[in-house]
């Protein structure tokens, strides 16, 4: 009634009539009310859900899965569960060399496979369950790709000690049934950062790097190192699309292009992206500008864009197709090593690629170089 | 006459059966919606509904489920306190994250022992969250700043000082490939409960925590006079000012009090899951919180039920990727679930007017005609 008393002040009229149209003001009515609807709104629902649920009961064939979610696989051996990070399948990137190596296991070896994505934010437990679902309803072996799955690795790996896991580009969650599929991104970088150098007219080079990450640091250190190798004073620009938690900037195309725009505007004239989606923006800027640029991840001058793939001269390629890929081949044949596998150059797990013919004028100072980090004579710093 | 918003807000309520028909109107339109949905992509939409009940009912997914919705129920506290008294507080986002940043690196560095930390840890993280969110209050009480533009502004404020902290020669420490803050003492992680059997996993400790401040809020706002004024200040602020309300300390009140809770957002998080600040420290929270409050119709009930339906349709996405029906699916059902309440609750209430015009208008012609007229 004191709402009442303040809408007098106001100088409404407060006749009962108008209580009444407003729809009643009372306060004293309010938690019970609103709590009574408030069940309703659970009753009414769990209702429906039921309602739902018995009105399928005749044409349901699973009927009976009512411990295991959903259509479990009918045989208990050789399904792949993969799990994505943020993007999942189809980001022209980190997650879709993975799904590469899925698809060929598959094709190859007549697996079963199912892959999940990862929604944006989501907290360890929800990773956890993720693996957990998988594992729990039959998949074997399980894959999760990205470090952001380490700690919900560890964790479900040793629920389920019959299950082989890996990971890729993580380390830190080790078990007897986890295998690291780990990258030296560093040593790659490093002979594209040579690469850049040695083509570079101005003696000016940039690296655009997706977000401000230690695994995305580890391919500017490379770079910049392997430049420097090259050419000691060499002017670098370094410069990344965004800061975590904001992990958008690996998927920002306009970003990347003016943040490539303004690279070149001063002075440089080969850009290294490692931006993952983002990266399609950078090659347009390099484009316009008629200068140079270094692809990642995949052989770019082959998957990029047919209007802007001649601008790139070499592509860092870091496998984690062939890591997903041997993995699999280790699971069929039933030798799966648990443990870190390091992809470096010596394994062959990142390289460069020399599609288009463009680097073929210094493609033996790279070689050497290659050769002194496969024998130890250089080694690579995986930190800025 | 009341507004659109104070529908929207819950602060206008519906009167008998038709506070029943609303909320399973909308339940009804939200399942109708979705099933027409499902059948254009091509799936059984009872086969769907019927996996994601039985994936839902399973004593893992249960505790997964209680522990996600009892951090969605705070950050919807925390959005729900401004908007009962019309501050839109989108800077929840930003101070929760914040806040959390800097607890973890209070509770990490492990300067008090056992049950102490966990304390500290939590009081440091409200605090943060106050501090952050009164920069917008003060703005806005002072120079009128619009608190909608100043939270959005803060927001992207708050991610990039949380970017510069957490770098290796800061907070910060490198871990792999991750990031994050030194981990919290052993001594210092909130105990789990074991509820729900059949299952090994236990509901966070922070649940406890959520149903008091669950009932703080119901209590604050509708049995102290606190809640009195910020409520009348949030229905009409000129009335509120006549009656002596000071609506600037009420800004700057509500807002701190609203930023202190969303320090807690992370908390469950981080004492009861990750002990740490890191690159997978969750994101987005304060944004789930909005879509939950007007879900709730911030009404702590409603907003519990909320945060459970929202945790459960979260949570949905990997069962319906199993079925090969796209995750985005769950963003559709969140969308049109908020959009069926909001919608319900105006349909019903109009009518409800319009059915409380012609009752008046007919008991007011009724001495006229010694019969009475037909409606």
């Amino acid at each position: 009634m004191q709402v009442k008393q303040l809408s007098s002040v106001q100088g409404r009229r407060a006749s009962c009539v108008r209580d009444r149209l407003d729809g009643g003001d009372t306060e004293g009515e309010y938690t019970l009310l609103r709590n009574r609807v408030s069940k309703l709104a659970a009753a009414t629902a769990a209702g429906a859900m039921l309602m739902a649920a018995a009105a399928c009961g005749g044409s349901d064939t699973k009927g009976e899965t009512t411990a295991n979610a959903s259509s479990a696989p009918d045989a208990a051996k050789g399904k792949v569960g993969l799990a994505y990070d943020i993007g999942g399948r189809g980001d022209q990137s980190f997650n879709d060399a993975a799904a590469a190596g899925l698809d060929k296991a598959k094709d190859e070896f007549g697996l079963g496979t199912k892959d999940l994505s990862a929604a944006p934010g989501e907290t360890d437990a929800q990773k956890e369950e993720r693996l957990r679902l998988l594992a729990s309803t039959g998949y074997n072996p399980i894959i999760a790709v990205g470090f952001a799955y380490s700690a919900a690795m560890k964790k479900v790996a040793a629920e389920f000690p019959d299950v082989k896991f890996a990971i890729v580009d993580d380390a830190d969650a080790t078990g007897p049934n986890i295998s690291n599929l780990v990258f030296a991104e560093e040593q790659g970088s490093f002979l594209v950062g040579a690469a850049a150098a040695l083509k570079s007219k101005k003696g000016s080079i940039g690296y655009i790097g997706g977000v401000k990450v230690p695994l995305i640091q580890k391919f500017e250190a490379g770079y910049v190192a392997g430049a420097k190798a090259v050419k000691p004073d060499i002017k670098i620009q370094v410069k990344y699309l965004s800061e975590p938690p904001e992990f958008t900037g690996f998927n920002d195309p306009a970003k990347g292009k003016t943040t490539a725009q303004g690279m070149l505007d001063a002075g440089a004239d080969v850009i290294y992206q490692a931006a993952g989606g983002s990266g399609g923006g950078v090659f347009e800027a390099v484009k316009g500008a008629d200068a140079m640029a270094i692809g990642v991840d995949s052989d770019q001058a082959l998957t990029a864009d047919k209007a802007v793939s001649d601008v790139i001269i070499t592509s860092m390629l870091k496998k984690v197709d062939v890591a997903v890929y041997d993995f699999l081949k280790n699971f069929v044949a039933g030798d799966v090593k648990s443990g870190e596998a390091r992809y470096d150059l010596k394994a062959g797990g990142v390289d460069f690629s020399t599609t288009g013919g463009k680097i073929d004028d210094i493609k033996t100072q790279l070689d050497e170089y290659k050769q002194k980090i496969v024998n130890g004579e250089i080694t690579v710093s995986a930190t800025p | 006459m009341s507004t659109f918003l104070d529908r929207v807000f819950g602060r206008v309520r519906l009167d008998g059966v038709m506070a029943f028909v609303a909320p399973a109107l909308a339940v009804v339109f939200a399942l109708l919606v979705t099933s027409v949905v499902l059948l254009i992509a091509g799936h059984a939409p009872v086969d769907a509904f019927t996996t994601l009940v039985e994936y839902g009912a399973q004593p893992r997914v249960l505790v997964l489920l209680v522990n996600l919705g009892t951090t969605y129920f705070l950050a919807a506290v925390a959005v729900a306190i401004g908007f009962r008294m019309n501050l839109f507080n989108i800077g929840v986002d930003g101070q929760y994250r914040l806040a959390a940043l800097i607890a973890a690196s209070v509770g990490g560095a492990g300067l008090v022992p056992g049950a102490l930390n966990i304390v500290l840890v939590v009081l440091v993280a409200m605090l943060v969250g106050a501090l952050w969110a009164s920069i917008a209050a003060v703005l806005k009480a002072t120079r009128g700043v619009s608190e909608v533009i100043s939270t959005i502004m803060l927001n992207a404020i708050a991610t990039g000082l949380t970017g510069w902290l957490l770098t290796a020669d800061r907070l910060g420490v490198l871990n792999g490939n991750a990031i994050g803050t030194p981990p919290i003492p052993e001594d210092a992680h909130m105990p789990g409960m074991a509820l729900i059997p059949g299952t090994p996993m236990k509901i966070n400790g922070f649940l406890i925590v959520a149903i008091i401040v669950g009932i703080g809020y119901a209590v604050l706002l509708n049995r102290t006079r606190f809640g009195f004024n910020l409520r009348a200040t949030g229905q009409s602020e000129p009335a509120a000012v006549a009656s002596g309300v000071n609506v600037k300390r009420m800004v700057i009140t509500a807002m701190v009090i609203s930023g202190a809770a969303a320090g807690l957002i992370g908390m469950p998080e981080l004492l009861g899951s990750s002990f740490e600040y890191s690159l997978n420290f969750p994101t987005g929270l304060g944004f789930t919180g909005i879509a939950i409050a007007l879900l709730g119709r911030n009404n702590a009930v409603g907003m519990a039920l909320g945060a459970l339906l929202w945790a459960f349709l979260d949570s949905s996405s990997d069962a319906l990727q199993l079925m090969d029906i796209s995750k985005e699916l769950v963003d559709i059902m969140k969308g049109v679930i908020v959009l069926s309440v909001i919608i319900a609750y105006e349909l019903v209430h109009r009518y409800q007017v319009v059915a409380a015009q012609r009752r008046v208008s007919h008991e007011l012609a009724a001495p006229a005609e010694k019969e009475g007229a037909a409606a």
